[in-house]
């Protein structure tokens, strides 16, 4: 530590540190632009120049190292008029159009021009103009506003890890846009909203519909990946406005991804189910909410225990509790929300809920990471934030996948197989470690007596095995495979071969919540054990149950199998719905719609990989007699005269959950290996199936902005590497249908892509172009269409 | 002290003295007008009924900032907007609730461009409650009416602003 002292205030700072750190933390404010606690300095702006003693010019207060004895003042006559200086020549070409910028109200410069600008200008000559280039569906540019702080940039390079914005020429012709004219893709692109001091960067969506003084802030959580980021949610007299990221050092920090940002668009769906619905006689009616919760509770009723639930992925714990409460108080254990898994062999073994384990600002200090069918960069956008801070600091990322995932990090080994061949690759890994020493388990031996052992397995083995903290982690792509009870097992092999630890971090929002709350055929609340197994969701919508519930979801979409969930749903009795939204597909086969209340409309708990319970409350209002899930659930419960439906509100469900899982929430186990089958070869074109990042619940799937952007257009495509495409006869665009056995997709574009292995095909699940199709793994055609 | 008194109540010296201002009044110039043939002058100042104006070229001027939103202590101005087709910030609704409107002039000063002004018009009536609801066309077709009177008074007071 030195001792400083700010404008004669003594203040203590820690080696090395800049004296605006120094001053941030002492409370002095001194203004900023190009300056961010996240970025690298670029002392651009020279908005912060302070006086400092015994130096003759003014000193930039962002790139000036604190030094013992140091004395500074920022509101001297010399730093003043140094900052009203620098001021005036921002202002030169800077437009004067704040009454029509959405940055308004909120912008730096606007403030900063308030304080140390002047009332009149002394420049007469022509304004700089930039022309604007539209950057994608995201991002608003108005880069005539631009005022070349380069925290963009910056961004782009340091956190994103994507170099698509940057600075061409100089001086009074630098300007910032994309290097090739191209949108911006990356799935963090929303943070340069947030970053930009000026009204240059704004949101699309938000373009010219609020200001922010009008604007209520709840603090709320986002469902839309495992992290549970911190978010604002803002809205304007009931109707919601934006969705902003809300600090936390320990998850999100600052950052937000696309997706838990302008997922919100999706709730005014033009779908958006408002009044409860009942079909009788084949006609649908709009009703009052006692016929219609009788009608669903005589309906669930007269099929006696042949009664199943499905739950979708981004429901709060309380709802996930009560469904399973009312289900099993039905005398079934027929509920499921896995619904984007396909193996459920090895259920029983798996710890009673997924997640991290360790915290994950810890990710940020491991030395080395196999990621197993894993796109973390696009699965939990902000956990591959942390996952590229570790390879920056040197830690050696390994992949094995069916995908050649683009990587915003430098990457070590990259195994990219065919997805049945993943299970081969991952024992090769396995017996690259064993040379080094350690006893096969039992079983492994016959897997391992064909697999020849690759350099990269070697390589792999041996960075794992040198590390010092390792993770193995289990992802999207592995869990949702046919062959996941095998992957996951051989990664638990792996992880204790070589001293790592085992990374199984649950799809969607709040699966960890979902396991919790007893969400699953196998186990109830707090993972105690049931009697006899349930049915998964496969097997609920095979057995042509009588009865059952969908909670959030909407199977021909979310399900891992798009075709056994339509099938499954016709085959079905009766079919409640609690859903948000009523689609096509749930118009066609329910029997009753309840509408529900979504995310940010209703109060709750998500419970995160690292096993944080993080409760919010509604933020608007849910439209026209859209109710909370749990009071649906509550009223269905007592309708069916069923024990322990009596909450008054979602803290008293979610007080009844933790008093099951004790004070700390969470449930430590460890997953073990157990002999695996090898996976069965695949003839002709492998299939290889995930689920689109802005396919993975109904309300992302209905964010129109979402979906407009490279990730969402790309989403609705067949992909295939050039050498099969071209043995195959197919050129880059032509439509094709995919054939699953007997079903196929509708045409879809193919796209050429290289990064998928030679003899597969890559669907994305989870869209309408690509429902239809069965699971998307296995043997599968392509059709010219 | 009681004899002066008797004298004044005796003589009804103070019913004089007022009957002198009375007086005084009764041959003076006299100030009241007619009222409605005969009109008060009135300061381009004026803080009447509201209007939004148009530019010569007949585009509407409000540009959606909501800073007369924003001002309005009585909290009588309603906004929406949205992008207009041509990519311009436009508002969809621009309402001022004349029942709540104290007519203190700031929206008007907050106007970074002239499009709200108040007119010198006062008389006006609604016989509903929802008649004193002035929606946006409402208010420009007030300001296409008086666009002229409009002109001149802010010309008149541009010197002062």
């Amino acid at each position: 530590m030195v001792n400083i002292e700010i404008n004669g205030i003594p203040v203590q700072a820690a080696d090395g540190s800049m004296l605006i750190e120094a001053a941030d933390q002492a409370g002095i404010a001194i203004p900023r632009f190009c300056y961010h606690k996240k970025l690298s300095i670029a002392a651009n702006c020279r908005m912060c120049l302070v006086e400092v003693e015994k130096m003759g010019k003014p000193m930039p207060a962002c790139a000036t190292p604190v030094n013992e004895g140091m004395k500074v003042f920022t509101k001297s006559p010399k730093a003043i008029s140094a900052q009203r200086a620098v001021m005036e020549f921002l202002l030169i070409n800077h437009p004067l159009d704040c009454p029509i910028c959405d940055q308004g109200g909120e912008c730096d410069l606007q403030e900063m021009a308030l304080g140390y600008g002047n009332g009149t200008s002394q420049y007469g000559e022509a304004k700089r103009v930039v022309a604007d280039q539209p950057i994608g569906p995201l991002i608003a540019t108005e880069m005539t506003r631009c005022i070349h702080c380069t925290r963009c940039v910056r961004f782009g390079q340091e956190i994103a890890g994507v170099m698509e914005l940057g600075a061409t020429g100089r001086g009074e012709h630098m300007r910032i846009g994309t290097y090739v004219a191209k949108s911006v893709s990356s799935e963090l692109s929303g943070n340069v909203i947030d970053l930009c001091p000026v009204g240059a960067l704004t949101s699309r969506p938000y373009r010219y519909s609020a200001r922010p003084w009008e604007l209520d802030s709840h603090d709320s959580v986002s469902p839309h990946d495992c992290l549970g980021a911190n978010i604002q949610v803002q809205s304007r007299r009931g109707e919601l406005q934006r969705v902003l990221p809300r600090d936390n050092e320990a998850l999100n920090e600052c950052w937000l991804s696309d997706r838990d940002r302008f997922a919100y668009l999706g709730l005014a769906a033009s779908d958006r189910l408002s009044a409860p619905r009942i079909k009788r006689d084949g006609e649908w009616q709009t009703v009052d909410w006692d016929t219609a919760l009788t009608f669903a509770a005589e309906g669930i009723k007269a099929a006696g225990n042949s009664v199943g639930a499905l739950a979708g992925y981004s429901s709060t714990t309380e709802e996930y509790y009560l469904l399973q409460k009312l289900v099993r108080g039905l005398g079934s254990n027929n509920i499921d929300f896995r619904l984007r898994q396909l193996d459920f062999s090895d259920q029983a073994r798996l710890p009673a809920m997924p997640g991290l384990s360790l915290p994950v600002v810890e990710i940020e200090s491991i030395d080395a990471a196999l990621l197993i069918g894993a796109n973390v960069r696009k699965e939990q956008p902000l956990l591959g934030l942390r996952l590229r801070k570790a390879a920056l600091n040197g830690a050696a990322i390994h992949s094995v996948a069916a995908v050649d995932y683009a990587a915003n990090l430098p990457m070590g080994q990259r195994i990219v197989t065919a997805p049945e061949a993943m299970v081969a690759s991952l024992v090769a890994v396995a017996k690259a470690l064993l040379v080094e020493g350690g006893s096969a388990p039992e079983g492994f031996a016959a897997l391992a007596e064909k697999v020849e052992v690759s350099i990269e397995a070697e390589m792999i083995a041996a960075s794992l095995k040198g590390a010092e903290k390792g993770i193995v982690w289990v992802g999207a792509m592995a869990a949702g495979s046919p062959d996941a009870a095998a992957l996951r097992s051989l990664a638990a092999l792996i992880a204790d071969l070589s001293g790592c630890q085992l990374q199984l971090p649950g799809e969607g929002g709040n699966s960890a919540g979902a396991a919790l709350a007893g969400c699953l055929p196998h186990r109830a609340a707090a993972g105690s054990e049931v009697d006899a197994a349930g049915l998964d969701w496969r097997a609920m919508l095979g057995a042509g149950l009588k009865a059952l519930v969908l909670m959030n979801c909407e199977p021909e979409l979310d399900c891992a199998d798009s075709r056994t969930a339509r099938t499954g749903l016709e085959q079905a009795g009766f079919v409640v719905a609690l859903s948000g939204y009523a689609s096509q597909a749930m118009v066609e086969r329910c029997d009753v719609l309840l509408p529900m209340a979504m995310s940010y409309e209703t109060s709750g708990t998500l419970v995160n990989a690292q096993g944080n319970w993080q409760g919010f409350g509604a933020a608007i209002a849910a439209p026209g007699d859209a109710r909370p899930a749990w009071k649906l659930l509550r009223v269905l419960g007592n309708l069916l005269d069923l024990d322990g439906f009596e909450q008054f509100s979602s803290e008293e469900i979610r007080d009844e959950l933790k008093a099951l899982t004790g004070a700390t929430g969470t449930i430590a186990n460890q997953l073990r290996w157990q002999p695996v089958a090898p996976s069965v070869r695949v003839e002709g074109l492998s299939g290889i199936a995930e689920f689109a990042i802005h396919g993975v619940d109904p309300v992302v799937r209905r964010a129109a902005a979402l979906q407009a952007s490279i990730d969402g257009q790309g989403a609705s495509v067949v992909r295939v590497h050039s050498t099969t495409a071209a043995a195959r006869g197919f050129n880059d665009g032509q439509k094709v249908m995919l054939r699953t056995g007997e079903w196929s997709c509708a045409p879809m574009p193919l796209v050429v892509d290289d990064t998928v292995p030679a003899g597969c095909v890559l669907l994305r699940k989870g869209t309408e172009a690509t429902q239809g199709c069965s699971s998307g793994f296995g043997p599968v055609e392509l059709i010219p269409a | 002290m009681n004899l002066l008194r008797s004298f004044k109540s005796l003589f009804l010296l103070e019913l004089l003295g007022g009957m002198r201002v009375t007086g005084r009044y009764l041959f003076k110039k006299k100030f009241t007008v007619q009222y409605p043939e005969e009109r008060a002058p009135m300061s381009p100042r004026f803080r009447g009924h509201h209007a939004l104006r148009r530019y010569a070229n007949g585009e509407e001027r409000c540009i959606a900032c909501k800073l007369c939103e924003v001002i309005c202590p009585a909290m009588a101005i309603t906004i929406e907007l949205a992008e207009r087709d041509d990519g311009t910030r436009r508002t969809t609704r621009y309402d001022i609730d004349m029942t709540k409107c104290i007519y203190c002039g700031f929206c008007e000063e907050a106007c970074p461009v002239d499009a709200i002004v108040e007119t010198r018009v006062y008389e006006y009536v609604g016989e509903e409650r929802g008649d004193l609801l002035m929606s946006k066309e409402k208010l420009l077709a007030m300001g296409d009416k008086h666009e002229q009177q409009i002109a001149a008074d802010r010309a008149a007071d541009a010197p002062y602003r």
